[in-house]
């Protein structure tokens, strides 16, 4: 059975609406848990957890240095925190914070930050994260999650608060199209197999999914079957799904909103060398800040398309057999 | 917090601060050098926190209820270590491996390497942050004790220690006791030649501290100012008056003294200086 919804249309919740819901579910059975804020509640949405759980929802106000190192000392104690911020100032920002305060000393903090590449949209150039997957994956022993859709909150959030160490979720807090039916398993490290195909394998996350699997219906119309993976997962990337994809399809396309640096691209093309050599096309943005404008006319922008994929797909084929 | 039990003995402090100070030169000696200024400076107040203060357990470190010691002035780890030592959470012997390879004692406090470090530091501007979310989660979750957090006047340099105090003052965490070792340099000199912080006292009122000014090398001021920092129904923060390097005449210059080559030597000086001049104080208090 297809892990995917029949029809692919908008979703009827937010992003954030989702991922505050399952906060607070989690809370009910995780007394520990509880909600660091930097002054966006209302835009990352956490806001209904306040009114859940008013003694675990801290809200620092524009301190996201204090907001990150107050974190680690309430994990030192025993507590869960899940701090929020837009990604900017939830990674980059806080890049000393979060590798010295929580992962250097092996503490319990959960990261979240909002708005990746463009969907921060009209906030533009300051607030638009297109290297956090890049700084997030240098600091060992952290977790990088973003996914496609709200489908998996539920799961992801209970990983996020019993698998000990720190996490960094990456997660639009808009409506985005739902691609899962419910009731798919979200395995943290697990890459989800939407399609098989033979000729070539699109790698994607986040809203990148959805365009991956409207390229890999235009490559069918050429005559070309793609595998298409979702790699929720950042980090630990899904070593086994990359190397079986370089052994069976022999060609790799990436695809992240992101930096085309540093983030899903580099870690599968990291595992394609040491493993198994075949050509990797990176979808990303390549040597640009953000800038404003709507998500739609700003995935145009970067290239950040199903047809930039197809192009990149197009490329790849054409290079099995050469240039390794 | 001063336990009952507990009776203030002013030569018995004394006595513990001559020993930080030894260990802490031997442990310097043994690495060849080290941040020795920093170090000195804090023998008193490590002194008088580990001997009449905290609640805390050598043999149980971990214990819930324990007070908390963040020395967000990481790079004086030589001075908490030889005072971890001294009150027995490790022999003596392993501060002659200070910064050697493999060592649990680095240059810079690792909770995960040393018994009785609470909370990692090195970073500079970070310890109030943790320690403000340590008395946090112990407020949450009922927890007796309290957090003493050591910071640096340079390195209230570092914005986040605003932060921090804002947030401790806004959230009235009365468990926490902000210390600064107001020993007026920092590493590439004066903190009035290199960027001046005004009335420091005036400042920690301004942020809502119930803020004392004490000598930070006379154990009965701060013992004093310790007792009084309790219960005030606000956080609380001591401004202890220090000198760097204070205590030997090795580290007592005027010149560079925030990281200096410590030989067998100079040790050797400066370990019969410590003991000589405990017993000079010994004979004035006397008096």
């Amino acid at each position: 059975m297809s892990v995917l919804v029949n029809n692919f249309a908008l979703d009827n919740v937010e992003m954030r609406q989702a991922y505050c819901d399952a906060l607070i579910a989690e809370a009910a059975v995780n007394e520990k848990l509880m909600v660091i804020d930097a002054d966006v509640s209302h835009s990352v949405g956490t806001g209904k957890f306040y009114s859940a759980y008013p003694d675990r929802a801290v809200n620092c106000g524009i301190m996201e240095a204090h907001a990150v190192g107050m974190s680690a000392g309430l994990s030192a104690t025993g507590m869960v925190p899940f701090f929020h911020a837009f990604g900017v100032f939830a990674t980059r920002r806080v890049f000393d914070q979060i590798f010295i305060a929580c992962a250097y000393q092996n503490l319990n903090v959960k990261i979240i930050g909002a708005d990746p590449g463009v969907t921060a949209a009209t906030n533009g150039g300051t607030h638009m994260p297109f290297e956090d997957l890049g700084v997030m994956r240098l600091i060992p022993g952290v977790k990088i999650i973003e996914p496609a859709d709200s489908s998996m909150y539920g799961q992801i959030v209970h990983a996020m608060a019993n698998e000990y160490g720190v996490c960094y979720l990456r997660t639009s807090r808009r409506k985005t199209v739902r691609i899962y039916r419910d009731g798919v398993k979200f395995e943290t490290g697990k890459a989800i197999e939407l399609y098989d195909g033979k000729d070539v394998c699109l790698i994607a996350c986040g809203i990148m999914v959805y365009e991956a699997i409207k390229a890999r219906d235009e490559l069918l119309k050429l005559g070309v079957t793609a595998r298409v993976l979702d790699m929720h997962t950042i980090k630990p990337v899904d070593r086994k799904a990359i190397i079986s994809a370089a052994a069976e399809c022999g060609a790799i396309v990436t695809a992240e909103n992101h930096n085309a640096l540093g983030g899903l691209g580099s870690a599968v093309c990291e595992v394609v060398t040491e493993e198994l050599p075949v050509p990797v096309e990176r979808v990303g943005v390549h040597e640009s800040f953000g800038e404003v404008g709507t998500q739609d006319y700003l995935q145009k922008r970067f290239k950040l398309t199903a047809e930039e994929i197809v192009r990149k797909a197009l490329i790849c084929i054409e290079r099995k057999g050469r240039n390794i | 917090m001063p336990s009952e039990k507990k009776q203030f003995d002013q030569k018995i402090t004394m006595k513990a601060a001559a020993e930080i100070r030894k260990g802490c030169i031997r442990a310097l000696a043994a690495a060849g050098s080290g941040h020795i200024g920093g170090s000195m400076s804090l023998a008193e107040i490590l002194a008088v926190l580990y001997t009449d203060i905290l609640n805390i357990d050598p043999k149980n470190p971990h214990m819930e209820e324990r007070d908390w010691v963040v020395l967000s002035k990481g790079h004086c780890g030589p001075a908490l270590y030889s005072t971890l030592a001294y009150k027995g959470y490790f022999p003596a012997d392993e501060l002659l491996t200070l910064n050697k390879g493999g060592t649990n004692l680095p240059s810079h406090c690792d909770r995960l390497k040393t018994v009785g470090i609470d909370i990692s530091t090195g970073s500079l501007g970070q310890g109030l942050s943790l320690a403000a979310g340590v008395a946090l989660g112990k407020r949450l979750q009922h927890i007796p004790g309290n957090v003493y957090a050591i910071v640096g006047d340079g390195e209230l340099q570092e914005g986040q220690n605003w932060e921090a105090l804002m947030f401790i003052a806004h959230r009235k965490l009365t468990n926490i006791v902000v210390i600064v070792d107001n020993n007026k340099r920092q590493l590439d000199g004066y903190v009035d030649d290199i960027c001046r912080e005004e009335d420091i006292k005036a400042k920690f009122e301004a942020f809502g501290f119930n803020t004392l000014r004490v000598d930070g090398h006379d154990v009965n001021a701060l013992y004093g100012a310790f007792c009084a920092a309790q219960n005030s129904g606000r956080p609380s923060a001591i401004i202890c008056d220090t000198e760097k390097g204070h205590g030997v005449s090795l580290s007592e210059i005027d010149g560079f003294n925030h990281y200096m080559p410590v030989s067998e030597e100079d040790a050797e000086a400066a370990l019969s200086e410590i003991d000589r001049r405990l017993e000079e104080n010994y004979e004035r208090i006397g008096k």
